[in-house]
């Protein structure tokens, strides 16, 4: 289908234009791009649970913090530790949390749910601000950055590599698992729960496990975040990150992968644009203002976000009538 | 007597003063199309809700293969051979006829774990689909997206998709609704063609079809059954004619 | 009296009683604030991520407008609340016609989303009129005393007098809701909103009324409680949060549900902090956790 190869084609090119960047790019653009791969990766797992199950989780910073504040605690003081092991901790850590959080949030629904996540993310993020488990406001520093198979994590070519090559991984494992029978069952929950049930799927564990592997993969973002920076804060674990995860996806248009990869991009740059001083001048201090104007323009102007936009200039030029049956077929593949 | 798949005890439901369901038994057999009539607010809706595990009974039984399953969900249930089809249409709009009858299907062979697999390769709950969407008159649409059908074909695709379970018992609430002549007839040769090998009950509001196709027909109203048995008995019941024949259409 | 292990108990009677008194006075202004959240829900069905945002800009405007009122009118503190609750009732009305009427019908993940973007204009807006420095604010000179209790402890009168006026307006808005007309039009539009459309009855006019009562309540809240929390950037979203709660355990669209939790949360949190302060912040979503595993649906069915 013309369709799924102009889709491949795109991801291609993203990656290797990705893969290539390093080449073109100062420290500061290596930097950038290598936060905004791990911007991506979180995005993917928030899609995960809401564009293909449609559970709107508010919380998804907790598990990217956890990831994080994992990478830093569970780090020997004394020598390096392996990412090999280092990670998958992390993510285990995240994914923990997921599982519990999960159990008693899926209990609810609608709004009910949107809310409970917010609070429990909430809660992950007093217990790293107000005790000192988690060093408290002031954050916690990475000291010995962990290896990946004799890598050493701190060069910056190196956790670029790592980070697009998990990037990559991440998105690979998601397409597998979005066509897979448990990948079309959840979207069969998002699309019709009732239905569902009535066929014969138990829907609660499905979800559970959507949203523990979601929570996971945020950790894996966030342990990414960690050794990149070489430090947590509280701030890791904010509703404002999870609002902006949020945005990140809706922007890119929601149910599609690379919908996460489209809109990590934006969002970042989108934040460097009202940040920068050398366009607002003072008054870029106040960045908030223009992201928050371009949030809600974006949410109310562009439902099906910026990898939509093609289709909906399409239908313009060549005037055909057809919207409902492109949503409708748009919205169940991929 | 041929045996009976699914049995009602005794089925009581309150709603805090209102009772909806009110110590209603039913049987269904194999080889058998069920009717159940009754004005609206006679509890039908809250009858089969009860027995498809949606909504627990305030008291009594429900048993499904001669298995207790009054305290069984749903999904379990279903699982176990009892199919569903809803009064408003319930399937998957955005998703191809085929798809929906696949992923339908698919209940039978979950698999959740086999991650690498591509779900709509899988023999099983293709050919499943296939069967069921053939057997409900779909095949020449399994591509088209659902919710562009007709009305009468999203009727027949609730139809489809509760046979690619491969049930035992199909619980149908009315399934001809807002449904013209030709399609009812069409509906009607259907359920005559599964009657062989399933137990069905049906819960409709039009009299000519039920009486058509019904085996047995029993009569709610206000929650409590008043009539129940062959076509004719039911028709001549002097109650069933003062209370609901007599002025319904 | 003494606790365990021989220790001496954390608190006497006096003590006990100025914790209870806390705990009252956090509830209901957490009660107070939770209310308009939850009968925005409930009536409208749009969740507003913004309405912690009300409360922030109610304290603000009782820091704000203090001098203006005091220099313009002569007016003291009473003067300030009526400016603002005028005020806050013009700015519901014009942001329902505005901004939220266009929320109604769209999917909840796009009105949190949208909400989300308007506190961050909010606060910029903010930021930007007044600064972001906190603030204390004053109460009147004649509510500034303590009242005794026993022979050592005092409670300030100030607190007193936030619990009074939050019984007050809780007591209007039952009143309100269950005696006269508009709150019938209200419960009904809530129900069925095309039948009473199709009665005459101009349900836009309905709506932006209930939101601009929803917003004046929790600018009312934000103005009552500035003296005591003192006035910061980052409050409306500290009260947003926990105003979920709130409504979680009391469940959506119920007043009665949103007051018992509120005290509930007053209560756990006002005593966890005194016996276990490090996990000051998290009892409330303990609690929240508990409800959660027993009766997931909240403690009361919608109204």
């Amino acid at each position: 289908m013309d369709d799924t190869r102009s889709r491949l084609a795109f991801v291609v090119l993203a990656f290797g234009a990705l893969a290539l960047w390093p080449l073109a790019a100062g420290s500061y653009g290596l930097d950038l791009v290598t936060k905004i791969m791990v911007y991506a990766i979180f995005a993917l797992s928030l899609e995960l649970l809401v564009g293909t199950t449609g559970l709107v989780c508010f919380g998804q910073a907790a598990f990217f913090g956890i990831g994080a504040y994992a990478a830093v605690l569970m780090s020997p003081a004394d020598a390096p530790a392996s990412a090999l092991w280092l990670l998958p901790l992390a993510a285990l850590a995240a994914g923990l949390y997921a599982l519990a959080v999960g159990a008693l949030s899926l209990r609810t629904q609608g709004v009910y749910f949107i809310m409970v996540t917010l609070a429990f993310a909430q809660m992950a993020y007093y217990v790293v601000h107000d005790t000192p488990l988690g060093g408290g406001t002031d954050g916690i520093y990475l000291m010995m950055k962990p290896t990946l198979l004799g890598l050493d994590l701190d060069a910056p070519f190196v956790i670029y590599g790592v980070t697009l090559g998990t990037l990559a991984g991440v998105f690979v494992l998601l397409a597998l698992i979005k066509r897979s029978p448990f990948g079309r069952a959840l979207a069969g929950i998002k699309a019709n729960e009732q239905r569902m049930r009535a066929t014969g799927f138990s829907t609660y564990p499905y979800k559970l496990a959507a949203f523990t592997l979601s929570g996971a993969l945020a950790g894996v973002a966030g342990f990414l975040f960690a050794v990149k920076d070489g430090f947590v804060n509280p701030e890791l674990m904010s509703w404002h990150f999870s609002g902006a995860v949020l945005i990140m996806i809706i922007l890119g248009g929601l149910g599609h992968l690379r919908g996460a990869l489209v809109g990590a991009f934006a969002f970042a740059l989108l934040q460097e644009f009202f940040k920068s001083e050398a366009i607002f001048g003072a008054f870029a201090k106040h960045w908030h203002l223009g992201l928050g104007l371009t949030i809600i323009a974006s949410v109310a102007l562009l439902p099906r976000g910026l990898v939509g936009l093609p289709a909906q200039w399409k239908q313009r030029l060549t005037g055909r009538r057809s919207a409902p049956a492109v949503a409708l077929v748009e919205a169940g593949h991929e | 007597m041929s045996d009976i798949l699914l049995r009602g005890n005794d089925i009581t439901r309150r709603w805090g003063g209102l009772v909806a369901v009110d110590r209603v038994s039913i049987a269904l057999a194999r080889g058998q199309v069920h009717a159940v009539i009754g004005t609206n607010g006679a509890g039908k809706s809250t009858l089969i809700n009860i027995l498809s595990g949606e909504i627990p009974p305030s008291s009594g039984r429900v048993e499904l293969l001669g298995q207790d399953v009054t305290a069984w969900p749903q999904p379990k249930r279903a699982r176990a051979g009892l199919g569903r089809s809803y009064q408003r249409t319930t399937i998957y709009p955005q998703f191809t006829v085929l798809e929906n009858c696949r992923l339908s299907a698919q209940s039978r062979v979950q698999q959740p774990w086999a991650w690498w697999r591509d779900a709509q390769r899988e023999e099983q709950s293709g050919s499943a689909a296939r069967d069921a969407a053939a057997r409900a008159g779909l095949s020449q649409v399994l591509d088209r997206p659902a919710g562009l059908l007709s009305h009468g074909q999203k009727r027949q695709l609730e139809i489809a998709m509760c046979l690619a379970t491969a049930p035992q018992v199909l619980l149908l609430d009315e399934p001809l609704a807002g449904m013209g002549a030709e399609e009812t007839d069409r509906m009607l040769a259907l359920l005559a063609e599964l009657r062989a090998g399933h137990a069905i009950l049906l819960v409709e509001h039009d009299m000519d079809a039920v009486f058509r196709i019904a085996d047995r027909i029993t009569v709610m109203v206000n929650g409590a059954v008043i009539a129940s048995g062959g076509p004719d008995a039911v028709r001549n019941d002097p109650e069933v004619q003062a209370a609901y024949l007599g002025s319904h259409e | 009296m003494r606790g365990r292990v021989g220790k001496p108990c954390p608190m006497d009677l006096a003590t006990f009683l100025i914790q209870c008194l806390n705990a009252l006075q956090y509830g209901l202004l957490l009660f107070l604030v939770a209310s308009g959240l939850t009968l925005i829900f409930g009536i409208m069905g749009v969740i507003n991520l913004a309405h912690g945002s009300f409360y922030m800009i109610g304290a603000y405007m009782a820091y704000a407008l203090a001098p203006i009122v005091g220099s313009t009118f002569g007016g003291g503190f009473f003067a300030t609340l009526f400016v603002g609750l005028v005020l806050s009732v013009i700015l519901g009305y014009v942001l329902e016609w505005v901004f939220f009427s266009y929320l109604y019908e769209r999917e909840h993940l796009q009105q949190v989303l949208m909400t989300y973007g308007l506190i961050l204009v909010f606060e910029e807006l903010r930021s930007l009129i007044v600064g972001d420095d906190v603030h204390g604010v004053q109460p009147p000179p004649w509510l500034s005393g303590t009242l005794a209790l026993g022979e050592v402890m005092t409670y300030p009168v100030y607190r007193l007098f936030i619990s009074a006026v939050c019984i007050a307006l809780a007591l209007g808005m039952y009143a309100v809701l269950t005696r006269t007309r508009l709150g019938m039009m209200i419960r009904a539009g809530s129900a069925n909103r095309e039948m009473v459309q199709s009665l005459g009855i101009d349900i836009s006019f309905l709506y932006r009324v209930v939101f601009a009562a929803g917003v004046a309540i929790a600018v009312m809240a934000g103005m009552l409680a500035a003296p005591v929390s003192s006035v910061y950037p980052g409050m409306g979203n500290s009260v947003l949060i926990v105003c979920f709660v709130v409504v979680v355990i009391g469940g959506i669209g119920s007043i009665r549900g949103a007051l018992l939790a509120a005290m509930l949360i007053g209560i756990v949190d006002t005593f966890g902090k005194v016996f276990v302060p490090q996990a000051a912040g998290v009892g409330v979503y303990l609690l929240m956790a508990l409800i959660l595993l027993w009766r997931p649906q909240g403690l009361f069915k919608a109204a």
